[in-house]
């Protein structure tokens, strides 16, 4: 199953927290059908970018559209019903079941589709996270890696174009990050447009197919892991010595980071 | 699961034996055969007495326990209510400011009124003082501003009061009950108490998506700043107008909505109309038990209410000690 491919489109984008610009000028098209890592120091401007594009900060100049409709132009509902976002510190404040929760992702459709199809779009997320074994089971009462999937699922009940995840990773272990990984991996490869803010260097090289790099608000790399991670880039903007390490026959990459550079 | 589908009819059950019993219970005893006999009296106690009262209980109950599993799911804090915030008792300040001001004695609808302004003026400050990130501490915080300020605004009335008489009318109205209410006030108060309930029924879309938190709720699509004013309007609306009739109830909105949870789950939206159904019970419960109790005269139905909602507060919050931390 491929959806329609749609596309993001950021035009001179700039936002200011206070006096300090967080965002620069940011020019960006970004494609359904591929998942985009957004990659730079803690703050650069990931987050507010991410945020930005998702609709819920409004720029203080440029603008985002959503295949050409401008996204300030779209009812919130509408937008949210095409771009799901995952917040970095989700938020769970009741101890709902896990079936309840993961259906808070249809609530942008409710009056637009049947209770059936919002049924269905549950069960599809649950299992594909394979979380349904939980369904009825209170989400406080899971490990934090079974409700990073969960909420996952939530993102994707919505069956939207676009997800937009950021730090999805972030308190996860090696192996739910690759779990998380695999599922937003997936819904590129069905169509859909994932765009995450990401830490992890390696994790970045192995899952994404562009990686955008940002620091102090303006882009500095763009383009496939390998042309964007390079050793002189990732120690202008972390100022660390890392190395780019094809994997032998046929592994994934490593970026192996050797410490801090050594300025001189 | 099959708990949960039955709750609701089952609660409904029970909001229907208590009205009946509402009806019948009191100083004189309604039967049956009374009420076949056609006598003057007993018709007199049943239309004029029980059936505003247990009209009056079930509609304040019920807007009360909504408001307060509104009021939870908003703030996401389970402490929540209109009575421990403080809400009521602006509510009540204002009420007491139309008597205190002779105003009341315009028209029916002054006092009702002035009281909907205190309520939504509390839920207002409420709101603008704990901002969305309502912490528990900034929140018991405001609630408790909130109250010092009615509670001195109302004392300031008191010792001004021009006469002892109305003093005592303040007090009296105060301590909260449903006796003695006549069907006139109740037509005063239900049409705000009934437009505050459709408002707070809208906002439901909005309390669920803010099981996810603000920017969860925000990026599902919800206009949380709407969702902010509707409930002010609708939650004033709701503690006011039922203040200005039976005075300050508090706890309804505190017990009610945690004891739902049991039933029908933790979902903010889904648990507003339990919660209303739940009220009523509570509220016709209460008034029953002060009309079955020893003694000579009648116990205040807001006082009874305090007494069962603070040693439930206390049992509430010692549960929660460790989460609060």
């Amino acid at each position: 199953m491929t959806r329609p491919a749609s596309n993001l489109k950021i035009n001179g984008l700039q936002f200011r927290r206070g006096s300090r610009v967080v965002l620069d000028a940011i020019d960006l098209q970004l494609q359904s059908g591929a998942v985009t890592a957004v990659l730079g120091p803690n703050g650069a401007g990931k987050s507010t970018l991410l945020s930005c594009i998702a609709g819920l900060l409004r720029p203080e100049r440029g603008s985002v559209e959503l295949d050409g409709t401008s996204l300030h132009s779209l009812a919130a509902m509408q937008r949210a019903r095409r771009i799901a976002f995952l917040p970095q510190t989700p938020e769970i404040a009741w101890a709902v079941d896990v079936q309840t929760l993961v259906g808070l992702g249809r609530i942008p459709f409710q009056g637009v589709s049947s209770d059936e199809e919002d049924r269905a779009a549950v069960a599809r997320a649950m299992a594909k996270t394979e979380v349904a074994q939980w369904a009825e089971r209170a989400v406080t009462t899971l490990s934090g890696g079974e409700r990073a999937r969960v909420l996952l699922a939530r993102v994707l009940a919505g069956e939207s174009d676009w997800i937009l995840a950021d730090e999805p990773f972030t308190g996860l272990d090696p192996s739910h990050q690759f779990e998380a990984a695999e599922l937003l991996r997936a819904a590129a490869d069905q169509g859909g447009g994932v765009v995450l803010t990401i830490h992890d260097l390696t994790l970045a090289a192995r899952i994404a197919d562009r990686v955008i790099i940002i620091d102090d608000g303006r882009i500095v790399a763009d383009g496939s892991p390998q042309d964007a991670l390079t050793p002189q880039i990732l120690r202008d903007v972390y100022n660390i010595d890392a190395q780019w390490l094809e994997g032998m026959n046929g592994t994934p990459p490593t970026i192996a980071i050797h410490g801090r550079a050594t300025r001189g | 699961m099959t708990s949960r589908r039955w709750a609701v009819p089952s609660l409904l059950a029970l909001v229907v034996v208590l009205a009946i019993l509402s009806i019948a219970v009191g100083r004189v005893t309604l039967t049956w055969d009374m009420w076949k006999a056609q006598d003057a009296v007993s018709r007199a106690i049943l239309l004029e007495l029980r059936l505003p009262r247990a009209i009056l209980g079930v509609l304040v109950g019920a807007s009360l326990g909504l408001a307060g599993a509104a009021m939870q799911g908003y703030l996401r804090n389970a402490l929540a209510e209109p009575g421990t915030l403080g809400v009521s008792a602006m509510s009540a300040l204002g009420a007491v400011l139309s008597i205190f001001f002779n105003i009341a004695g315009l028209h029916p609808w002054v006092l009702p009124i002035c009281g909907v302004t205190g309520g939504m003026t509390a839920m207002a400050a409420l709101f603008v003082l704990s901002g969305m990130a309502a912490s528990v501490l900034t929140l018991v915080l405001s609630g408790i501003i909130l109250s010092a300020l009615a509670v001195a605004g109302i004392s300031l009335v008191l010792s001004l009061s021009p006469s002892p008489w109305a003093a005592g009318e303040i007090v009296r109205w105060m301590l909260g009950g449903l006796t003695d209410r006549s069907f006139d006030e109740l037509t005063i108060a239900a049409p705000l108490i009934v437009i505050g309930c459709i408002a707070v029924l809208g906002c439901r879309r909005s309390l669920d998506a803010l099981t996810l938190g603000e920017t969860g709720a925000r990026s599902l699509g919800i206009d949380l700043n709407r969702a902010q004013w509707q409930l002010a309007f609708g939650i004033g609306l709701i503690v006011g107008g039922s203040t200005a009739v039976t005075g300050v109830i508090g706890f309804v909105g505190l017990i009610v909505p945690h004891l739902m949870r049991s039933l029908v789950g933790s979902r903010p939206g889904a648990l507003l109309v339990p919660s209303a159904i739940g009220g009523a019970a509570l509220v016709l419960a209460a008034d029953i038990a002060v009309r079955l109790l020893p003694g000579g005269s009648e116990l205040e139905l807001g006082v009874v209410m305090s007494l069962i909602g603070a040693p439930f507060f206390f049992v509430l919050l010692h549960s929660m000690r460790r989460k609060l931390t």
